[in-house]
Formats: C-alpha cells, sequence, structure tokens
C-alpha cells in the first residue's frame, strides 16, 4: 500500500555526494545519476548492494526499482553479495589469456583457498573474474580497488598480496 | 511525403516514418519480434531486416526513417540471407518444444520460423534454461522461451505507467523479470500477454486448456465500465475460453483491463443458476419456465391488486443491457408503477430534474488525450475505468495538468499536476474555492444564489493555481467520477463541478458506474423519466428510498441487493420485510434465497444479445457467444414473455434488435449534453459529524461477474475487507496496523482488521463497500464509529 521511507538507508554523505551528481543533469533526469550512486552507496556498504539500498537509490532518484536492478546488474562493477575488504580482478580476457593469466588464476585460487566470487574466512579477499580492462599492454593483469597490477608473475602477485593488509 | 519504392512498388510515406509503417501500410509484410506500433522502437530483435539501395548492410526496417527516393526490398536475396540468419540465431536458445508450449498455434516466433528458418539446427550446445517466476494470479511465465524483445518491459514503462518488469543481467545472463519475487500490479498488466511474440508471457486462468485453432471468435463489449472496450470471446464447445481485446482506436485502442480480460472465469462459477426456483412454504423448488411466470405473474397481480402499483418497484444494474433496461421500465410502467431505477449506489437525487437526457463524457474518449488540463473530482479512475485513466495518462506525459479533488490521496499511473486531498465533506467547500478563484479571474458574476455563500469561502493557493490552470488551458475537461456521483453531497458538486466547467471554458463530463448508466437513462430505466428522456407522466420513487420505504414487491434484475446498493444491511432487512421479491439474475447465493420468492435464471452479457452505450453515447450492440446455460434466459425474452403474460401492449418483439430500434427511433432527436440546469446549493457544508466512511467500490468488486473471478480475486488490487486509516487517525483511535477493529455505522456494527494507509486523509477512514464482510454496515458515505473493543 504505502511505500516504507528507505532513503535513511542512505548516509549523509552518500546523499551528499549523490546530490553533487544529481547536479550535473537536468533538473528533470535525476536518474542519470543512478552508476554514481550505486556506486557511492556500494562504498557505504563495504562494497556491495542489496535490494534494501538498491530501493533507497530508487528512491532518491524517483525511479521505479527494477530500472535500478537493471543497471545494477547489468555492469559487473557492482556487487549482489558481498565481497572481501579487497577485491581481486583477474581479466581472463585474450591477451590475458595468452600471457599467462591462466597460471595466476591458479595461483590466486590456491594461495587464498577460494575460488571466483568467494570471499576467504577472513574476509580480506575475494576473487573475480572480468573480461579486458583495456591494459592488455600489460598482460597478465588484475585490478585491486583503483589500482591496476600489471606483468603479472606468481612471485609479483605473492608480494602484491603481502604488501596490502 | 516521401516517395519511396519498396519491392518496386511506388508508395507515398509520411515524413519520419519508419520503412515498417510505410511497408505495413502498404500491406507489405515484414516480419518482426519487438517492433509494436503503440511502443518505442527497441531495435533489438533484428527480424525486420531489409536491403536498402547504397546502404552496405541490410538495414533494420523498424528503426530506419524514409527519405526521399529511398529504394527498399524486402525479399531480396541479401535481405532474405539476412532475415534467416536473424532466425537461426533467435532458435539457438529457444525451445523447440512447440507441442508442449500453451502459444502453439499462435506464436510469431512459430509462424515467422516457419518463413525464415531452416530445417536443422546447427546449434549442438546445450541451450540457456531460465527459472520461471510468480509474477501474480493472471499470467504465467515460461522465460526459458522469452527471445528478449522487451516489449512487456516497455509496455509497463510507456503504457502501464509503471516499470515492473526489467532485463537485468546481461547478454547469456540476461533475464526478463522482477528481479525480487513480486506480483506485477498494473490493472492494465494482461496486455502483456499479447505483446508477447512467444510463449514465454500466456494468460494463467486460459493455460493448457484450449488451443487457439480450436477457439470460434465472436466480438463483443465489456459489460465492466462506462468505456465500452470492444472484446472478443474465445469460445469452444460453448464456454467463453478466454478474452482478447478487438482494437478499435476510437475507444480502447489494442488495449483491455484486466477487470475485462478475466472476468470471464466469473461466467462459469458454481454459482451459475440454471433452472427457475420457486420458494414453496419455505422450501426451494426447481421449476419450469412456465410455473415460475405464472407465480411471479400471479406474485404481482395481487400485490398490485392489493396495495396498488405504487407497492411495487424495479431495480436493475447499471450494467443491464440496454434492451433488458427499456423492456424492464415498459413492464414496470404498463403495470402502473413508476418506481424503476438502475442507480444502485446513489444517495443524492435532488437535481435528477436538472440533468442533461444521459450521463455523457462532455466529448469522445479519443480526445481526452488531446487536453492541455483536467480536473477529476471524487474519482479513483485508474482502478474505476482503466481506459480513460490511459487516455489520461497520454495527455499528462505530454504536459497536461491533470488535478484532482479527492478524498483519498489515490495513486495514479501519471504525473498528478495539483492534487486537493481532504474529508469528503470538505469537497464542496474546496468546490466552491475553485469558482470563487475563477469569479474572480473572468470577472463573472456568481450564479444565482451563489454570491451569498461564496462570501465565508477562502480561496487557498492550490485552488487557485487549479482555477488558473484550467482557464490557461486551451483545451480542458471537469470530470464528476464515479466516487463524488455516490455522494450525499451528489448535486452540490455536480453544480459546482459543472460551474467551474463553464466558467473556465471547459467541457464538463461524468464518469458513472456500470457499463450501461447511460444506456439506463435512454431507456428510461429512472423513476422520473420515461425513454428518450421523456417527462414522465407519474414520477416514481428512486433507488434509495426503495430500500429506505419498503414496498410490499420488489422485481430486480442483476442486482445482488447485499452487496450493489447503498446500504446493504437495510436493502436485505427490507426486502426480507417484504411480502413479493422476485429475482432474475445469472448467480444465486444463500443469501438471495432467504429474501426472494421467485429466482429467474437469466444470461449474463456473453449469453445474450444486447447494446451498451458507452459514456460518449456510442451504442455498440453485440450478439450472444455461447448458448444460455441450463434452462437460463436472456433477460430480454424472459421480459417479452412476461409482458405478453400480463396483457400488456407492445411486447412483441422477436429480436432484441427490435426491442433497441424502437428505443433508437425515439431517442433520434437527443442530442448528447452536458448542460446542468444551475441550481444553488442551499449550503456547502455537511451536517455530518465524527469520522467519515468512504466506501469506495474496488475495481474487483465492481459487479456480480467480477466478483466470481477467481484470478481477479487473487490479485493485489481485489482490496482485502479493512478499516483503511491514516496513522495520525489510528493514534488518536489508540489503534495500529493488523488490530482489529470494531466498526459502528448507525446501528449495525462488523469488525475488521485495521490497515495504516497513508492516502486516507484526516477525518475519515475507507471501508471498502461491495465486498461481503463490510455488507454488514450501513450507507457507502456517512459517520462510522471505530474502537478496539
Ligand atoms: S517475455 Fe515476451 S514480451 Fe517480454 S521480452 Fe520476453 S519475449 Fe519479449
Ligand atoms: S585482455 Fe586483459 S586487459 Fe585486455
Ligand atoms: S522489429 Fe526491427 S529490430 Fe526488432
Amino acid at each position: 500500500m504505502t511505500g516504507r521511507n528507505l532513503i535513511d538507508l542512505l548516509t549523509k554523505d552518500s546523499r551528499a555526494e549523490i546530490d553533487r551528481w544529481i547536479a550535473k543533469y537536468p533538473a528533470d533526469q535525476k536518474q542519470s545519476a543512478v552508476m554514481a550512486a550505486l556506486r557511492i552507496v556500494q562504498e557505504q556498504n563495504e562494497g556491495h548492494l542489496t535490494t534494501e539500498l538498491m530501493d533507497a537509490v530508487a528512491q532518491y532518484l524517483q525511479m521505479d526499482p527494477i530500472a535500478v536492478y537493471e543497471v545494477a546488474t547489468f555492469y559487473s562493477m557492482y556487487e549482489m553479495k558481498p565481497v572481501g575488504r579487497h577485491k581481486i580482478c583477474v581479466c581472463t580476457n585474450i591477451s590475458c589469456m595468452l600471457c599467462g593469466s591462466e597460471e595466476i588464476v591458479e595461483h590466486l585460487k590456491k594461495k587464498l583457498g577460494i575460488g571466483f566470487g568467494e570471499v576467504t574466512p577472513d574476509g580480506r579477499f575475494s576473487l573475480k573474474e572480468v573480461e579486458c580492462l583495456g591494459a592488455c599492454v600489460g598482460a597478465p593483469m588484475f585490478q585491486i580497488g583503483e589500482h591496476y597490477y600489471e606483468h603479472l608473475t606468481t612471485e609479483k602477485v605473492d608480494r602484491i598480496l603481502n604488501e596490502i593488509d | 511525403m516521401a516517395d519511396i519504392e519498396i519491392n518496386g512498388k511506388v508508395i507515398k510515406a509520411r515524413d519520419g516514418a519508419m520503412v515498417i509503417e510505410a511497408a505495413d501500410e502498404a500491406g507489405i509484410t515484414i516480419p518482426r519480434f519487438c517492433y509494436h506500433e503503440k511502443l518505442s522502437v527497441a531495435a533489438s530483435c533484428r527480424m525486420c531486416l531489409v536491403e536498402v539501395e547504397k546502404a552496405p548492410k541490410p538495414l533494420p526496417a523498424c528503426a530506419t526513417p524514409v527519405t526521399d527516393g529511398m529504394k527498399v526490398w524486402t525479399n531480396s536475396p541479401k535481405a532474405l540471407a539476412a532475415q534467416k540468419n536473424v532466425m537461426e540465431f533467435l532458435l539457438i536458445n529457444h525451445p523447440l518444444d512447440c507441442p508442449i508450449c500453451d502459444q502453439g498455434g499462435e506464436c510469431d516466433l512459430q509462424d515467422i520460423a516457419v518463413g525464415y528458418g531452416s530445417d536443422v539446427s546447427r546449434f549442438s550446445e546445450i541451450k540457456r534454461v531460465v527459472r520461471s517466476k510468480d509474477i501474480g494470479p493472471l499470467i504465467a511465465t515460461d522465460f526459458t522461451r522469452c527471445i528478449h524483445c522487451t516489449r512487456c518491459v516497455r509496455f509497463g514503462q510507456e503504457i502501464a505507467g509503471v516499470k515492473e518488469l526489467g532485463a537485468t543481467g546481461r547478454g547469456e545472463h540476461m533475464e526478463i523479470g522482477t528481479y525480487v519475487e513480486k506480483s506485477v500490479g498494473s490493472e492494465l498488466s494482461g496486455n502483456i500477454i499479447d505483446l508477447c511474440p512467444v510463449g514465454a508471457l500466456t494468460s494463467k486462468p486460459f493455460r493448457f486448456t484450449a488451443r487457439p485453432w480450436e477457439l470460434g471468435d465472436i466480438l463483443s463489449v465489456s459489460p465492466h465500465d462506462c468505456v465500452g472496450s470492444n472484446l472478443v470471446l474465445q469460445t469452444r464447445r460453448n464456454r467463453v475460453m478466454r478474452v482478447v481485446p478487438q482494437a478499435n482506436e476510437a475507444i480502447n485502442e489494442t488495449w483491455i483491463s484486466d477487470r475485462d480480460r478475466f472476468s470471464y472465469v466469473g461466467l462459469n462459477s458454481k454459482e451459475r443458476l440454471d433452472k427457475p426456483m420457486i420458494k414453496v412454504e419455505d422450501e426451494w423448488r426447481e421449476v419450469g419456465w412456465e410455473t415460475a411466470l405464472e407465480r411471479v405473474v400471479k406474485g404481482i397481480r395481487d400485490l398490485i391488486n392489493g396495495h396498488g402499483a405504487e407497492q411495487f418497484g424495479t431495480l436493475m444494474s447499471p450494467s443491464s443491457t440496454l434492451e433488458e433496461m427499456y423492456l424492464l421500465q415498459k413492464l414496470t410502467r404498463g403495470l402502473g408503477s413508476a418506481n424503476i431505477d438502475h442507480r444502485l449506489r446513489q444517495s443524492d437525487f435532488s437535481d435528477q430534474e436538472l440533468l442533461p437526457p444521459f450521463p455523457w463524457l462532455g466529448q469522445e474518449i479519443k480526445q481526452l488525450e488531446k487536453l492541455n488540463a483536467a480536473l477529476l473530482v471524487g474519482s479513483n479512475v485508474r482502478k474505476e475505468q482503466p481506459i480513460i485513466a490511459h487516455r489520461l495518462r497520454k495527455a499528462a506525459v505530454s504536459g497536461a495538468s491533470v488535478m484532482f479533488v479527492n478524498p483519498v490521496d489515490y495513486s495514479f499511473n501519471f504525473p498528478v499536476a495539483e492534487k486537493l486531498i481532504g474529508n469528503p465533506d470538505r469537497m464542496v467547500r474546496v468546490l466552491a474555492g475553485i469558482a470563487k478563484a475563477l469569479l474572480d479571474i473572468t470577472g463573472d458574476v456568481a450564479p444565482e444564489g451563489l454570491q451569498v455563500l461564496l462570501e465565508n469561502v477562502s480561496v487557498g493557493d492550490t485552488e487557485l493555481v487549479v482555477a488558473e490552470r484550467l482557464k490557461a488551458a486551451e483545451n480542458s475537461t471537469v470530470l464528476l467520477g464515479t466516487l463524488a456521483l455516490q455522494s450525499p453531497q451528489l448535486s452540490s458538486l455536480r453544480a459546482l463541478s459543472a460551474l467551474i466547467a463553464k466558467l473556465s471554458g471547459a467541457r464538463f463530463g461524468q464518469l458513472p458506474e456500470g457499463a450501461n448508466s447511460s444506456g439506463g437513462w435512454l431507456a428510461g430505466a429512472v423513476p422520473h423519466r420515461g425513454p428518450a428522456g421523456e417527462e414522465a407522466a407519474v414520477a416514481g420513487v428512486n433507488a434509495s428510498v426503495m430500500f429506505e420505504h419498503p414496498l410490499r414487491g420488489y422485481l430486480l434484475m442483476g442486482v445482488e441487493p447485499e452487496l450493489d446498493t447503498l446500504s446493504p444491511a437495510t436493502s436485505v432487512k427490507i426486502l426480507e420485510q417484504a411480502s413479493f421479491v422476485v429475482l432474475m439474475t445469472p448467480f444465486v447465493s444463500e443469501q438471495m434465497k432467504r429474501y426472494a420468492d421467485v429466482i429467474l435464471p437469466v444470461s449474463p452479457f456473453s449469453e445474450t444479445s444486447g447494446t451498451f452505450v458507452n459514456i460518449e453515447g456510442r451504442w455498440q450492440s453485440f450478439s450472444g457467444a455461447v448458448v444460455p446455460l441450463g434452462e437460463s434466459r436472456p433477460a430480454w425474452k424472459v421480459l417479452r414473455v412476461l409482458g405478453n403474460l400480463f396483457d400488456l401492449q407492445g411486447f412483441d418483439y422477436t429480436s432484441s434488435e427490435q426491442v433497441r430500434d424502437e428505443l433508437k427511433a425515439s431517442c433520434e432527436q437527443i442530442e448528447p449534453s452536458s448542460r446542468v440546469t444551475w441550481r444553488c446549493p442551499t449550503s456547502l457544508d455537511a451536517d455530518s459529524t465524527g469520522l467519515q466512511r468512504i466506501g469506495e467500490v474496488p475495481i474487483y468488486a465492481a459487479d456480480a461477474l467480477v466478483r466470481r473471478s477467481e484470478p481477479l480475486q487473487n490479485t493485489q488490487d481485489a482490496m482485502a475487507a479493512a478499516v483503511y486509516v491514516n496513522e495520525s487517525v489510528a493514534t488518536g483511535l489508540g489503534l495500529a496496523d493488523g488490530d482489529v477493529a470494531q466498526v459502528r455505522q448507525g446501528g449495525d456494527s462488523i469488525w475488521l482488521p485495521v490497515v495504516i494507509d497513508e492516502r486516507v486523509a484526516d477525518g475519515c477512514v475507507i471501508v471498502p463497500a461491495a465486498l461481503a464482510e463490510t455488507a454488514g454496515l450501513g450507507a457507502i458515505y456517512g459517520s462510522v464509529d471505530i474502537s478496539k473493543n
């Protein structure tokens, strides 16, 4: 009947940040800020979205909830399930594959004891398979947070993982 | 206009038209899945690829605008090769099991595959499988069959105005659905069944019960609202198996409401009566027609001879056919009584002499979408007349101001420019405010008597804006909705609405309940006017008086008084006291057997020929789709026989067309009109106190047929019997959501659960009418007391 008000689920900071994006578009096209809003809300929620949070975004941007779900499920950077503190996105597309991404993946899986789409028990890492990230010159590569790590070898992977907490 | 050539044929095409539109107009077929003339262009299926001169690759005809001198080939080797390849790709993931698919025989994919598919599939990998979702009691899903044309998604967004279905995921993982398990709630949702080109969305009630080639098509007209949507009743072995729309651009375009589509399930209800019945010493007996009719004649004759014809009254459903209404009033008047009515839920009749010959929309339905401004008074148009709401939606999305004066903040599927929500008692005052603002703007003189009343009316900001918008609009209308027509202040609401329309240069119209209220007036089914609006020689009493001051005898046609009248509890008491009650009805309930003396089984709309006059004044006749069930008979035939048995003159009809033509001839001179002769309201305030009940009639409780359609009763729109109040009123009464409260109205009381609903204004509660659980209460408007114990 009467929809619940979910906007409170968005933190004050998130709302301020979303407002900044809304301001970039014409007043009657709030929904243009949906991608940014989802990213912001995902960050607020330790890296993943929930149905409630997506509904909150829908309310905030006055969209139908399903339209928000469509966007969130279309792009691979939105997570619908909890992820680790560090999300390792390994590229397995053509260039990386030719340059040995399979070995990197094997190594990661063994080292972390998890498969794609899973989180280590301590919540530190999760593993995700992604398509070309546009860094073919540095193949094989993966992305953690906002960083690209290129020309990977198993030793280099060990070093990188040791360096981050 | 552009000159183009398709397959060597020279065609004149509208500038900006797409190639597929030009081809359709010229009768050249291009295969398609995603394109639909009523929806935006998605160009996602690629089935419509055609060869265009100078274009290196085939182009999609649905997304390629025509240009002067363009040459197109739809069946050249290049075009055909492209179409065949697209077909092959589409079939890769589509199951090839048409024999077990409900769409088989009416599937676009199947048909087009016959023309463009190859005999063997080269695809030997594993096909994609998609879990089907439960999206409610009306629509069955089989999403493995979906070809992602997105017609259903675009329908929700563009036509229904609520986007409920979407495409989540992408590529191989794309799925159509609601993402979270939920029913689709639009009152137009069934249309996606027709739109879906494959068997991914099919009708749940119809599923696996018949094949399309077994069905016979009979054209009909909707018996549920004043729109008169055109229907096709699809029948097999004398049973209506399914209902689909018949396109009529002037009325329903290609759509129908779910109520029109799924109510047919009620036609096969267990409560259908198939033999006449009479009560003999408190025992019900099935008898032949002759015995039953003799009993009717004797009963009514005795009553009239003993107590006078004024002691006899007839009432009929506003969804009776024109022929039925005309004959019943002719019979009643022939017997010397003028107690005739079809306005079963109306409570204020004081302006009935001031009205035009029949309630009219003031314009054509299709004109509504061209409006710049509309003011609706007391209307939940989206659920009452969904197709009218669809036209208003078109106007609203292209910028019109659609405004409401309502007792409940209903949600609409279009942007609402202004709304004045308040206690129903306040509506008259609000209208007076708008009228006052308009008088100030125009400088016109207030009509007789109003000036004094307006002195202590203050014009609020919103009232002023509404007035300004109506006045400024070039093309505007003021419509009196169903809720207003049931209000105890109807005459004041009507007078002021008509005045507002006049002052602002808007057209005035009304949206009465039932399929044939306009027909009811034309047929003379009102106590003060005969057929064709003729002043009645002797005026009888109206429906509400008949149910307030007992008569000795009643004949009811298509009415379930325990649900269909203004004050069901009183109506039933009155009927129980009457000495002779005849019911002509398709359905029988235990309750009816308590007060009736004779029950005659008559045909619902699907089993009789007849005519409905819609709110535009359009006469639409239809024929019966199946023969009457058992010994039930079309009501017009029963009335004809009764007329003869009473030895009345002029009952020698041989067809329903003769009845219609007789009435039509006398209606020749009648021009539709919205003119309401001015009579000043005596006061702007109602003398009611305390909490006010709003007895809205839920969309799927509106008439006897729809109430018996089980799938519709299982939807969200089938309102639960409850007390709907807003939080602050509830707190004031010490009530919380989920409590069970006692509702008292007059001397009656019932217990109902409490639902917190912020749409309800302060000072009032919704207690829906027309539900069995609330039938023990009084009038649909009035003071109520609510308490926890
Ligand atoms: S369910 Fe039907 S209408 Fe909807 S996208 Fe799939 S094929 Fe098209
Ligand atoms: S293929 Fe891995 S970055 Fe391009
Ligand atoms: S009909 Fe043209 S692309 Fe689908």
